[in-house]
C-alpha cells in the first residue's frame, strides 16, 4: 500500500470532528463528521445531526456498524464494516452491519450527498471507515490504559479485547462506557498491510444466511400496523394527464379504501389504496382511465432512430478535439471505415420492484425505502409535504438490486408515496410499482446512434477518428445539470472521449436531443454503449491489420494506461492454457475497458447454438487498485459480466410506438437467465498498491463487445446494432 | 371472500381471501410470510417459488382457490428439510447471494432439483434452474453451490 | 388386423376400405362390397378432427421439439421451459410448476388435470415448427406404434379427457382477453371422432 493510505492522509478530508457520547443503554457511540471541499453540491455546513453513530459498542459485546450506503447486492454491507472492524481490532463474529438512515453525517465524502453510484462506495469511504475504526480503537485503548495506569503504547488489541503489558485484559464492551468520556485522539495511524486481518482477505458476506432463509426483509416486505397498500395508474404516454376514470367499479372491490388523482413528476396519475395488494391491483385494472396526451410528445423508437441517424451526420457539441479534425477527409476511402451503431433504450428491472412506504401525521414523516439517494429523496419528501428535512426520518431498507434505478434525481417514486401518505394522514402506506409499472415507467438508459469515420494508417493503426454520438443527456433537467459543460453531458461520451487508445487526430462530439422519455444512468452509464463501439471497432481494426487482438490493443494504448496494460498482460497469461485449444466452431473474443478507475480485460469462448451465442467460459482480469475483499470483487465481476449480457439478449430492448412502451414485463423485455450467462468464469485480480477503485460497474461494458468479437470470427459479420436479434 | 384452510410448513392455517388471490399474496400479506418474493407476477422469474404438494410451484400464478389441501412448504421452513439445509449451507459457503431477492426462489428450485436428481449434470442444472431469473446474475456461483450441495448429499 | 371394439363393419371390410386410395375413388371405381359412404364420411370427419388438432390449443403441446409452444402465434414457450424426459418438464421447472388442474383466469395461466406434452412420437409439427399436413398427422394419430398404443376406442377416450376438453374452455389471459377455441365445438369434435373411428380411421393421401 502507498504511504498515503498507511498514514490516512487524504486530500479529501479537511477537518474531522469526533463526537463521542454514552448511549442511554450503555456503550460507546462514535460519530465522525466530515467537512468536505467547497466544490461539493450541498452546503458546506452540515445540517443537524441525529444521535446516530457509525459504531456502537454494545454492552453485550456486539458491535453495530452503520453503513453509509444502500446495500443492493454490491457487498458494501460487508466490505465497509470490514475496514472499520479491522482497524478497530473488533471480533468480526460479533459485528452487525446496519444500513444507516438518511443523514448528512452519512454523506459520501467526495460527492456531498448520501448515495450509492459511480462505483464509489469503497473508493470514497475507504479511508473514512478505516479512520473510524482506528480512532475507536484508540479510545478504547486509552480507556484501558488509564484504568491500568500504563501507557497506551504498551497495550495491544485483538478480537474486541485490550491487553495490557502485565497480562491485564478488558473487553471492549466493558470499556465502552468509560471510553466515551475520554478526549478524542487526533492523529491515529492506520494499520500496516501486514497487520490487516480482514482487509484484503476473502471474507464471506454478513447478509448471506438471512438472504437464504427468508428472514431478510426488503422494502417490499415491510409490515407496519394498520398499513395500506397503494398502486398508481401511470399515464401510458409520458407526461399525459388523467382525463377521466371510473372509480365506482374500483371502489366496489372489497378491501379498497380510496381512489383519487394525484399530480406526478410528469403528468398526473390515479391512486388506488387498499388493504391488500391484490385488491388494489384488481381495482386499478378496473379504472378504465382516459388520458389526455395532446400536449406531450409521443416518442416513437423508429422515428427517433431515423432522426438520430440524421443528426449523427452533423457535428455535435465537441467533447474532445485532438489534432486535426479534418485529417479524416484526406484519407482515401479505401482506408476509411464508416460505421453506424444503434443502441436501444434499456430498462434496469432490478429484481425487487420499486416501492416506498411513508407515514405522515401532519408534523413529521417517516419513510422506508431502498434508496440509492437517501438525502436527495429525504429532501424531496420534505418538500412534497411542506416539512423541514429534519422532520423526515428516512430509513434505508435492504434493496433487491438497483443498477442505478433507485438513484433518481427527481425522487419520483418517493414523491408519489408522500402525496398518498398526505391524503391518508397518519396511516402508513406502502406504494408498490408492479413489474409492469417498472418496465413501462421510463428512466431508461437512453437510446443512442453513433457514427464513426476512422481512417486507417499504413501501419494498420487508426490515424484519424471522427465520432459523433447522439443520445439524451441524463443530467439535463435535473439538479445535476450544473455538471454539463457547454451543454455537453460527459456521461454520454465517457468511454469514447476519454479513451486510452492513442489516435493522433481524434474528434468526438455529441448531440443531446430532448425527447419525452425519462432517462437515467444504467449500470456503467455511458460506458455501456461507448465501450461496445470502441472495443468492436478496435477489434475490426486488429483483424484488418492481421494482428492479435491483445497485442494490437497493447500497441495502441497510451503510455499511462497502466491498468489496462496490467489487465491485458494478466489476461493473456491466464488464457494461455485454453485459448489455443478451443474446438472447431468456437472462437475467442477479447475486449478491455477502463471506467470508474478500474481496468477490466475479458476473454470469452463462444460458439453458436440454436442461433444464439453460447458462452462456454469467460476469463476476467481486473485491476481495481487495492482489493478490499477479493471475494466480493470476484462476485461483482462474475455478476456484472453476466448482467452486461442484457444488451445482447434478443428481447433486450425497450421500444416505443406512438408514445407507448411496447414491453410490459419480462416476457417482452427479457434479461439473461442461467443459459445466457457464461458457464464458468475465472476472475483474476491484478495485485496493486493503488487506492481502491470501483467494481460495481467496470465489468459490465466489456462482455458485449467480447462476445460479439468472437461471433464476428465465426460468422464474418460485424455487429453494430443492439440488441442482437440475429447472428 | 372465502375461507381457506391451508397447511403451511406443517402448520394449519386459516385465511379469508378473494378466491382469485394468488397464493403468493396470501402467504405474504395474510400469513405475513415475506420470504417468498414478488418479482413479476407472471411466472417469468421464479422468485415466488414454493413447494406445493412437493412440486416446486410459482405461487404468483396459483389462485388460492386451486391450492386445496396440498401441503405448502416455503423458504422459511426449508432448513428443516435435510436437502434444504445442505443447499442453504452451500449457498452460504459459496457466497452466492448479492442482493439476494431472487435467492428464496433459487434455493427452492435447487432443492427440488436435488431431491429428484442427487447428482445432476451441468445440463440438468441448467435446465432446472433455467427459469429462475437473477438480475445480479449470480449464475456462476449458483451452479457451483448446487454442485457443492450435491457432493455433500452424495 | 383386428380392431377390437368396432361393431359396425366386419374388420376385413374395414381394412379394405382404409387402404383404398382416394385416387381410385376419384376414378369412380367402387371396391366390391366397400362402403364408400363410410370412407368419405370418415375422411370428412378426419378433416374436422384435423382442424381441431392443428389449432394452437392442441398443436402447441404436440411439438416436435424439446419445448412447448404458447399463444395463437405459437411462439416458443417463454421462460426457458423445456420438455423433459416425460414431457412434464424438468425437476425444478415442471409443467405443474405453473399449470394447475384448472385455469387460473385471475393470473392468466391455463390449466387442466395432467398438463403435459404429447410424446415426440405423436408430434404434429416438423423441425421448423410448421404444422404437418393432414395426411401425415392422420397417419401418426391412427398408428398405435406412434400414438402411445391407442386403438380407436382409446382415442375416443383420450378425446374425452379433461386435458383435451380444455381446448374448448381454455380460459383467459392476464390481460382479460379470452384464448381462441378450435373451429368446431366439442360435441362436433366428438361426433367426428366417433365417425372417423367407426369408419376405420381412414387417412387422406
Amino acid at each position: 500500500m502507498t504511504t498515503a493510505m498507511i498514514s490516512g492522509r487524504s486530500s479529501i478530508i479537511r477537518r474531522t470532528f469526533l463526537r463521542v457520547s454514552s448511549a442511554a443503554a450503555g456503550g460507546l457511540f462514535v460519530s465522525l463528521y466530515l467537512d468536505w471541499p467547497a466544490s461539493a453540491q450541498q452546503t458546506a455546513k452540515p445540517q443537524s445531526y441525529p444521535p446516530d453513530a457509525f459504531v456502537h459498542v454494545r454492552p453485550d459485546g456486539k458491535i453495530v456498524i452503520q453503513v453509509n450506503r444502500l446495500e443492493f447486492g454490491q457487498g458494501v454491507h460487508t466490505a465497509l464494516p470490514m475496514l472499520l472492524a479491522d482497524e478497530m481490532d473488533a471480533d468480526w463474529s460479533q459485528v452487525i452491519a446496519d444500513l444507516a438512515p438518511a443523514s448528512d453525517v452519512y454523506r459520501d465524502p467526495l460527492m456531498g450527498i448520501q448515495m450509492v453510484g459511480g462505483s464509489g462506495s469503497i473508493a470514497h469511504s475507504f479511508e473514512q471507515y478505516r479512520q473510524l475504526g482506528a480512532r475507536t480503537r484508540a479510545m478504547l485503548v486509552a480507556g484501558a490504559a488509564a484504568q491500568w495506569k500504563v501507557h497506551p503504547g504498551q497495550c495491544h488489541t485483538e478480537a474486541s479485547v485490550v491487553h495490557g503489558p502485565n497480562r491485564q485484559s478488558a473487553k471492549y464492551a466493558e470499556l465502552a462506557s468509560a471510553a466515551a468520556g475520554l478526549p478524542i485522539p487526533e492523529n491515529v495511524p492506520l494499520k500496516k498491510e501486514s497487520d490487516l486481518r480482514l482487509t484484503g482477505k476473502k471474507i464471506r458476506r454478513l447478509d448471506s444466511r438471512s438472504k437464504c432463509d427468508g428472514s431478510q426483509k426488503y422494502g417490499l416486505d415491510l409490515e407496519l400496523p394498520g398499513m395500506k397498500v397503494a398502486l398508481v395508474a401511470h399515464p401510458p404516454v409520458f407526461g399525459a394527464k388523467v382525463k377521466s376514470f371510473d372509480a365506482s367499479s374500483a371502489r366496489a372491490i372489497p378491501g379498497v379504501d380510496d381512489v383519487f388523482e394525484i399530480p406526478l413528476v410528469r403528468g398526473t396519475g390515479i391512486v388506488v389504496v387498499a388493504n391488500r395488494f391484490w385488491a388494489a391491483k384488481q381495482a386499478r385494472d378496473q379504472l378504465h382511465a382516459d388520458w389526455d396526451a395532446a400536449s406531450v410528445e409521443r416518442a416513437d423508437s423508429a422515428q427517433l432512430f431515423e432522426k438520430y441517424r440524421e443528426l449523427a451526420r452533423t457535428p455535435g457539441i465537441v467533447a474532445v478535439n485532438r489534432g486535426d479534425p479534418n485529417a479524416i477527409n484526406a484519407i482515401p476511402a479505401a482506408d476509411r471505415i464508416v460505421a453506424e451503431y444503434e443502441f436501444p433504450f434499456l430498462a434496469h428491472t432490478p429484481m425487487e420492484p420499486l416501492n416506498t412506504t411513508v407515514r405522515f401525521d401532519g408534523a413529521r414523516a417517516e419513510v422506508w425505502a431502498g434508496s440509492q439517494f437517501q438525502t436527495v429523496d429525504q429532501m424531496a419528501v420534505a418538500e412534497t409535504l411542506g416539512l423541514k428535512p429534519e422532520k423526515v426520518t428516512f430509513h434505508t431498507e435492504m434493496a433487491g438490486g438497483g443498477f442505478g434505478r433507485r438513484a433518481t434525481p427527481d425522487s419520483h417514486v418517493q414523491r408519489e408515496a408522500a402525496l398518498i401518505a398526505k391524503r391518508l394522514r397518519g396511516i402508513p402506506v406502502k406504494l408498490i410499482w408492479t413489474r409492469e409499472d417498472d418496465v413501462q415507467g421510463g428512466y431508461y438508459r437512453p437510446m443512442h446512434v453513433h457514427r464513426l469515420e476512422v481512417g486507417v494508417g499504413a501501419d494498420g493503426k487508426p490515424a484519424a477518428w471522427r465520432h459523433v454520438i447522439v443520445g439524451q443527456s441524463i443530467l439535463a433537467g435535473t439538479p445535476f445539470a450544473s455538471m454539463l459543460k457547454n451543454g455537453l453531458d460527459e456521461s454520454t461520451v465517457e468511454g469514447a472521449a476519454d479513451t486510452h487508445y492513442t489516435v493522433p487526430d481524434f474528434h468526438v462530439s455529441a448531440h443531446h436531443p430532448v425527447i419525452n422519455v425519462p432517462v437515467l444512468w444504467w449500470r456503467s452509464v455511458g460506458h455501456s454503449h461507448n465501450a461496445f463501439v470502441m472495443e468492436t471497432l478496435i477489434d475490426e481494426l486488429a483483424t484488418r491489420a492481421n494482428a492479435d487482438p491483445i497485442a494490437y490493443r497493447e500497441s495502441l494504448l497510451a503510455p499511462d494506461a497502466n491498468k489496462l496494460k496490467t489487465c491485458l498482460a494478466l489476461l493473456e497469461e491466464k488464457i494461455a492454457s485454453w485459448r489455443p485449444r478451443v474446438p472447431r466452431g468456437h472462437a475467442v473474443g477479447i475486449a478491455c475497458h477502463e471506467c470508474f478507475g478500474t481496468g477490466v480485460a475479458c476473454a470469452v469462448e463462444v460458439s453458436i447454438e440454436n442461433r444464439r451465442p453460447r458462452i462456454h467460459r469467460a476469463t476476467i482480469a481486473v485491476d481495481p487498485g487495492f482489493a478490499v475483499n477479493p471475494l466480493t470483487i470476484e462476485s461483482q465481476m462474475q455478476g456484472g459480466v453476466s448482467f452486461g449480457i442484457t444488451q445482447l439478449m434478443p428481447k433486450g430492448a425497450i421500444t416505443l410506438k406512438d408514445g407507448r412502451v411496447e414491453q410490459r414485463n419480462w416476457d417482452g423485455y427479457t434479461p439473461p437467465y442461467i443459459k445466457d450467462a457464461p458457464v464458468t468464469m475465472d476472475v483474476h485480480i491484478v495485485p496493486s498498491g493503488e487506492k481502491p477503485s470501483g467494481c460495481g460497474e467496470p465489468p459490465v461494458p466489456v462482455i458485449s463487445p467480447a462476445i460479439v468479437n468472437a461471433l464476428s470470427q465465426l460468422t464474418g459479420k460485424r455487429y453494430r446494432r443492439l440488441p442482437l436479434t440475429e447472428i | 371472500m372465502q375461507t381457506f384452510k391451508l397447511i403451511v410448513n406443517d402448520e394449519q392455517k386459516e385465511v379469508s381471501a378473494d378466491p382469485r388471490t394468488p397464493l403468493l399474496w396470501v402467504l405474504r400479506e395474510d400469513l405475513k410470510m415475506t420470504g417468498t418474493k414478488y418479482g413479476c407476477g407472471i411466472a417469468s422469474c421464479g422468485a415466488c417459488t414454493v413447494h406445493l404438494g412437493g412440486v416446486p410451484t410459482r405461487s404468483c400464478v396459483v389462485p388460492i382457490s386451486l391450492v386445496g389441501n396440498r401441503p405448502i412448504m416455503t423458504i422459511e421452513a426449508i432448513s428443516n428439510d435435510p436437502v434444504g439445509r445442505v443447499v442453504q449451507d452451500a449457498w452460504v459457503s459459496e457466497d452466492v447471494v448479492q442482493c439476494g431477492y431472487c435467492q428464496s426462489g433459487q434455493i427452492m428450485s435447487a432443492v427440488a432439483l436435488l431431491k429428484a436428481m442427487p447428482k445432476p449434470s451441468d445440463n440438468d442444472i441448467e435446465d432446472s434452474m433455467g427459469g429462475n431469473l437473477c438480475r445480479c446474475a449470480t449464475y456462476v456461483r449458483i451452479r457451483q453451490a448446487i454442485k457443492t450441495a450435491a457432493r455433500q448429499l452424495g | 388386423m383386428k380392431r377390437p371394439g368396432l361393431t359396425v363393419f366386419p374388420a376385413v371390410l374395414l381394412l379394405a376400405v382404409a387402404s383404398v386410395k382416394t385416387a381410385s375413388l376419384e376414378q369412380g371405381s367402387t371396391p366390391a362390397r366397400a362402403a364408400p359412404r363410410s370412407t368419405s364420411l370418415g375422411l370428412a370427419a378426419w378433416q374436422e378432427i384435423y382442424s381441431v388438432m392443428s389449432h394452437p390449443r392442441c398443436v402447441n403441446c404436440h411439438t416436435a421439439s424439446d419445448y412447448p409452444q404458447q399463444g395463437d402465434e405459437r411462439h416458443r414457450h417463454l421462460f426457458n421451459v423445456v420438455r423433459g424426459p416425460e414431457g412434464k418438464g424438468v425437476p425444478a421447472l415442471q409443467c405443474a410448476t405453473c399449470h394447475q388442474s384448472a385455469n387460473a383466469d385471475s393470473t392468466g395461466v391455463p390449466g387442466a388435470p395432467g398438463w403435459h406434452l404429447a410424446p415426440l412420437s405423436i408430434n404434429w409439427q416438423d423441425a421448423n415448427e410448421n404444422i404437418l399436413p393432414s395426411s401425415a398427422v392422420c397417419k401418426t394419430v391412427s398408428d398405435p406404434r406412434k400414438n402411445g398404443g391407442m386403438d380407436g376406442a382409446a382415442l375416443v377416450r383420450h378425446h374425452q379427457t379433461e386435458l383435451v376438453k380444455w381446448a374448448w374452455k381454455p380460459g383467459f389471459r392476464n390481460d382479460g382477453t379470452a384464448r381462441s377455441v378450435p373451429p368446431i365445438n366439442y360435441e362436433q369434435f366428438m361426433a367426428a371422432t366417433r365417425t372417423w373411428v367407426q369408419a376405420g380411421m381412414p387417412c387422406p393421401e
